[in-house]
């Protein structure tokens, strides 16, 4: 029996298959992932993404710890509500987690880490911020519902109380902001628009409830993995880790190389700049079949048959109806290579993530079967 | 609770069989398992005329979480295979003992195939091993 959510009865109510996730008991779906995932793509879906931690900051100088903790650099954060992405890195360089944090005032941050390294962060984030009086509190109080879709906003604020329905709806991309008891952020891990919602744990059996009146579809993990993947988004665990630095894990672009700003890891990044070493790439298969984690990806040229890398995250793309995949592979590699599945090579091509973006594919889809 | 079609036979491994008559079965998977496979996506069905023996691999279905083996129950020749499925791998999940069955064979009656086991002798097994 794992760790359950406020909504763990109603999923099991709407049918839900629960597996583990991080010591979680969540929904991995609801009958099926490929309709789930459309109806995201298409409509409105929502996720209960509750296992993620919500870590309240705050201090004089939290600004400055946060400088020094983040690879990403939040003096970046002007306007009230912004959401930041960065990596939080060991001083290896090795990725500890990746988060979002929100700049809420001078003295006062939130942010989001995973939930399977929600322990871990806890602990190193006290730990480091003593010396800066910063005060940590988990806020496990809430509980967060992420909604969707090209139609999500539109849904979630048909639930808001018309007060607050034209701010909510004036938040602009990646920022966020309280209204009542909720925090609801223009934020999401789809490739679509849409809210993630924070709210008091006793209010989210029925909020779902009135989104799922609203016609927004329960959608399990299975479908926020495979949606997250077409939008070319990293996963902890699979795609990231604490053996590989964000430069080998297609995240250079959150890392804010600014002088004058010490952060943890970055001696090693600097170090590893400068010697081009692995990346992470995406990988479009056109054979059949589908690309998996741990799958070898090997050299496309005769008698080179040279191990290259392996694959970090791959699935079938229900948008794409083929199969898509990150691979963490030498600089340089491409456009084509082989992938050994289930003992079989089969050809890949190298292509640059997102695959597919606001519904739209951004590669060409698979030719139909004749 | 999934389905299990008392006129059916099934093996551990969660094929079922099912007696067309004239030394002929026609075999796929069972509901069960394609509810614990999830959405399918692929399925790749043996040729027409491969020879098959019980407890080898003649087929894989793969799902957008895992690829499985399928293994033959029976020995004997392929006499026909679902290629809809190439197009559409949902009618698996849809209907697993009709429109999503798997292949046809003709029985080679002088080896022996797979044990198999009835109707309640598998629901016995599906809720021993959920346990």
């Amino acid at each position: 029996m794992g760790l359950k959510t406020p909504l763990y009865d109603t999923h099991v109510a709407q049918g839900a298959k629960i597996v583990d996730f991080g010591g979680w008991d969540m929904p991995l779906h609801y009958g099926s992932q490929i309709e789930e995932h459309h109806a995201v793509r298409r409509d409105a879906g929502m996720f209960d993404v509750s296992h993620m931690g919500v870590v309240d900051l705050s201090g004089s100088r939290v600004r400055d710890f946060l400088r020094q903790l983040l690879a990403n650099d939040v003096a970046r954060l002007k306007i009230h509500g912004k959401a930041l992405y960065s990596c939080m890195l060991l001083p290896s360089g090795g990725v500890l987690d990746d988060l979002i944090v929100y700049y809420l005032g001078d003295s006062s941050y939130r942010m989001v880490v995973n939930a399977g390294t929600r322990a871990k962060d806890l602990a190193w984030i006290r730990e480091h911020a003593a010396p800066f009086e910063v005060g940590v509190e988990e806020r496990s109080d809430f509980a967060m519902i992420a909604v969707q879709g090209p139609r999500a906003r539109d849904k979630v604020l048909a639930l808001l109380p018309e007060e607050l329905r034209a701010a909510a709806s004036s938040l602009g991309a990646f920022v966020g902001g309280d209204f009542g008891s909720w925090f609801i952020a223009r934020t999401g891990y789809t490739g679509e628009d849409g809210f993630e919602i924070m709210l008091p744990a006793d209010e989210a059996a029925a909020t779902w409830a009135g989104l799922h009146a609203l016609g927004v579809a329960p959608a399990g993990l299975g479908a926020r993995d495979t949606l997250r993947l077409e939008a070319g988004m990293s996963l902890y665990g699979n795609d990231l880790d604490e053996d590989h630095d964000p430069l080998e894990s297609g995240l250079e672009w959150t890392v804010a190389f600014d002088p004058n700003r010490d952060f943890s890891g970055r001696a090693a990044l600097e170090k590893a700049r400068s010697s081009p070493g692995r990346r992470l790439v995406g990988l479009l298969l056109e054979d059949r079949g589908v690309l998996r984690s741990h799958q070898k990806v090997i050299a496309d040229r005769q008698g080179a048959a040279a191990m290259l890398g392996e694959v970090t995250s791959g699935t079938f793309s229900p948008t794409l109806s083929r199969s898509i995949a990150l691979a963490r592979v030498p600089v340089g590699v491409g456009p084509r290579v082989q992938v050994d599945i289930r003992g079989k090579l089969h050809s890949a091509t190298v292509v640059k993530p997102p695959f597919v973006r606001h519904g739209k594919p951004m590669i060409p889809p698979a030719q139909e079967n004749s | 609770m999934s389905n299990i079609p008392k006129d059916l036979q099934y093996t551990q491994s969660h094929e079922w069989i099912r007696r067309l008559g004239d030394g002929q079965v026609e075999v796929g998977i069972t509901d069960h398992a394609q509810g614990a496979l999830g959405d399918l996506v692929f399925v790749e069905v043996p040729e027409v005329g491969r020879l098959v023996k019980a407890g080898e691999g003649c087929a894989v279905v793969e799902s957008v979480k895992a690829a499985s083996d399928v293994y033959s129950p029976v020995n004997g020749k392929v006499t026909a295979s679902n290629t809809e499925l190439a197009s559409r791998p949902e009618l698996l999940n849809q209907d697993p003992y009709g429109a999503g069955w798997l292949m046809r064979v003709e029985l080679d009656s002088s080896a022996k195939g797979a044990e198999l086991l009835s109707a309640g002798d598998y629901a016995n097994s599906l809720a021993d091993a959920a346990g």
